[in-house]
């Protein structure tokens, strides 16, 4: 870097001078194109709020969310010492809703991990080596399809056992099969473009065009369909707990919380309203950012 | 010996009922260092006989040889540091998530050569692209530009034969010149074999020594360019492309 060159420049250069500057180069314009997006950065605030709240939530929390304090029961949104008032039991309800972003991130990140990348596997060697194994793993996900997902988890769970871990897991293996069919999607519209003809021409094996030519182009579309379908996530996650299945109580589970105040819905209705919010508005950030996302991950976006 | 022979060469494509014959006995060959035009009109089996050459048309019949060797329907690693193809349209043939840099660089890592960022610097020079456009995406270059990437693509394992499908029909008159005098130049530098494959045949005159001409799938004509420039024709096809294209 010259002296007269300033750190901006060197990073938004036309001409990087070497391969690592090129890809900070190239990431510093994603961040650029990511930050012109209003709606993806109130997205993204929102996220990283809620990273802070579940890291610093003993700080946070006025109040322990497992205390019961039968005196004060329902108390509504306001009351001295509860801003959003308490539920059935007489906690403090802010304190379980900042205790439930920690299960709210943890399910979430399990999901996230499990269910994409085990539908990319599944979708892209389905449609690059067709034939047989394309039947067998296109049945096999038509059969996760033909179920409706909320009782084939019910189904997991009971199999491994009730608890969190065992819910996520369940709903991650329900939720691969649309990824499997994406990415099985696009890969039949790649496989036969002539930039992986051209790949082959120089020796190139399946593996290789399947991790470094096909999931780049696949990954885009199912980091979109992940963030559109986290509130789903969070909601089957929630309905297992309803069931008993999912998070037992008294853990503070957004869904679970829900559910709970479903039986005093007419007269005192934020208790399950408020974490309804919560939970809306997490899948709206993750939606706003899944948005924002894909303008920044389609380098033909924004020329 | 010649370095390409292609033998009753037949390709087609599905089966059973739905079985589509491209190309029917086709027979050539092509001398080391000679530059061969095919030509035809859309859907002749001009580009199919490149494809068949290269692999990518997997169902043929005949004999292909490269330099006096036989090739197996399962190509060898050896074969493709031999043999290259350019493709017709460079919109399509670079992948639109790897910058130049990545282009090359994976082409040369496969093909074990080990100074690669020399060897990348010196490809982009060859093909008259600067080390500025190293780092671009295809989508920050134009048509010719492209095309030139794909040039370079091909040219990086040092292949002896390259096949060239139609290198210019994407791209604007003014570019198709530029990329046609490059071609010419990179055979004179480096002695390179050209099977060239086009519709237009002012380009195959002006590029190539001799030509076939091709008529749904059969070849109907070899000829040297001289008498192409005389319009010295034997078949009725021929001398009906020559005044079509008057």
């Amino acid at each position: 870097m010259s002296e007269t060159q300033t750190l901006r420049q060197w990073l938004l250069t036309e001409t990087p001078t070497s391969r690592r500057h090129a890809k900070i180069s190239a990431f510093y314009k994603g961040w650029l194109t990511l930050r012109s997006n209003t709606m993806a950065m109130i997205g993204l605030g929102i996220l990283v709020a809620m990273l802070f709240v579940a890291a610093a939530a003993p700080l946070l929390a006025p109040y322990d969310p497992f205390v019961q304090d039968l005196g004060n029961r329902l108390a509504p949104l306001g009351v001295e010492g509860h801003v959003f008032g308490t539920d059935s039991l007489g906690r403090d309800i802010l304190s379980r809703l900042i205790y439930g972003t920690r299960i709210t991130l943890y399910i979430v990140a399990l999901v996230a991990l499990i269910a994409p990348i085990v539908g990319l596997l599944v979708g892209t060697v389905s449609g690059y080596v067709g034939g047989w194994t394309d039947a067998i793993l296109m049945r096999i996900t038509d059969i996760f399809l033909a179920f409706p997902r909320l009782v084939l988890a019910l189904a997991f769970v009971a199999a491994l056992g009730a608890g969190i871990e065992n819910a996520v897991l369940a709903i991650s293996l329900t939720a691969w099969p649309p990824y499997a069919r994406i990415s099985r999607a696009e890969t039949l519209t790649i496989r036969s473009s002539d930039y992986i003809s051209a790949i082959k021409l120089q020796g190139a094996g399946a593996l290789r065009i399947i991790t470094k030519h096909i999931w780049p182009l696949c990954i885009s579309s199912l980091i979109v369909r992940v963030t559109l379908d986290m509130a789903g996530i969070i909601l089957a996650a929630a309905g297992l707990g309803f069931l008993g299945l999912g998070a037992q109580p008294p853990s503070p589970e957004w869904g679970a919380m829900i559910s709970e105040g479903r039986r005093f819905i007419l007269d005192h209705w934020w208790v399950a309203t408020v974490p309804g919010l919560a939970i809306f508005t997490v899948s709206l950030a993750f939606n706003l950012l899944g948005d924002g996302l894909r303008d920044v991950l389609d380098p033909k976006a924004g020329e | 010996m010649s370095m390409l022979e292609v033998d009753g060469l037949n390709v087609w494509f599905g089966k059973h009922q739905q079985r589509v014959d491209a190309v029917k006995n086709a027979t050539f060959a092509v001398a080391r260092g000679e530059s061969f035009g095919l030509v035809g009109e859309s859907g002749s089996g001009k580009s199919t006989i490149l494809r068949a050459i290269t692999g990518l048309a997997p169902d043929w019949s005949g004999t292909l040889s490269i330099e006096g060797q036989t090739i197996s329907k399962r190509r060898p690693k050896s074969f493709y540091k031999q043999v290259q193809m350019v493709f017709q349209d460079p919109y399509a043939s670079l992948h639109p998530r790897h910058s130049v840099d990545q282009v090359l660089g994976e082409t040369l890592h496969l093909h074990g050569f080990q100074d690669i960022d020399n060897r990348v610097v010196k490809l982009l020079d060859d093909v008259g692209l600067g080390q500025k456009f190293r780092f671009r995406y295809p989508h920050q270059l134009s048509g010719g530009q492209r095309q030139r990437v794909a040039i370079a693509r091909a040219l990086a394992p040092e292949p002896e034969l390259l096949l060239l499908d139609e290198p210019t029909s994407a791209l604007d008159v003014s570019v198709q010149a530029e990329i046609l005098n490059l071609l010419t130049d990179l055979r004179a530098a480096r002695g390179l074999t050209y099977l060239m494959v086009s519709h237009d045949l002012s380009v195959v005159g002006h590029m190539c020594d001799r030509l076939a001409v091709m008529k749904s799938g059969e070849i109907v004509e070899i000829m040297s360019v001289a008498a192409l420039r005389k319009m010295d024709a034997r078949h009725p096809y021929t001398q009906q492309l020559f005044e079509a294209s008057l």
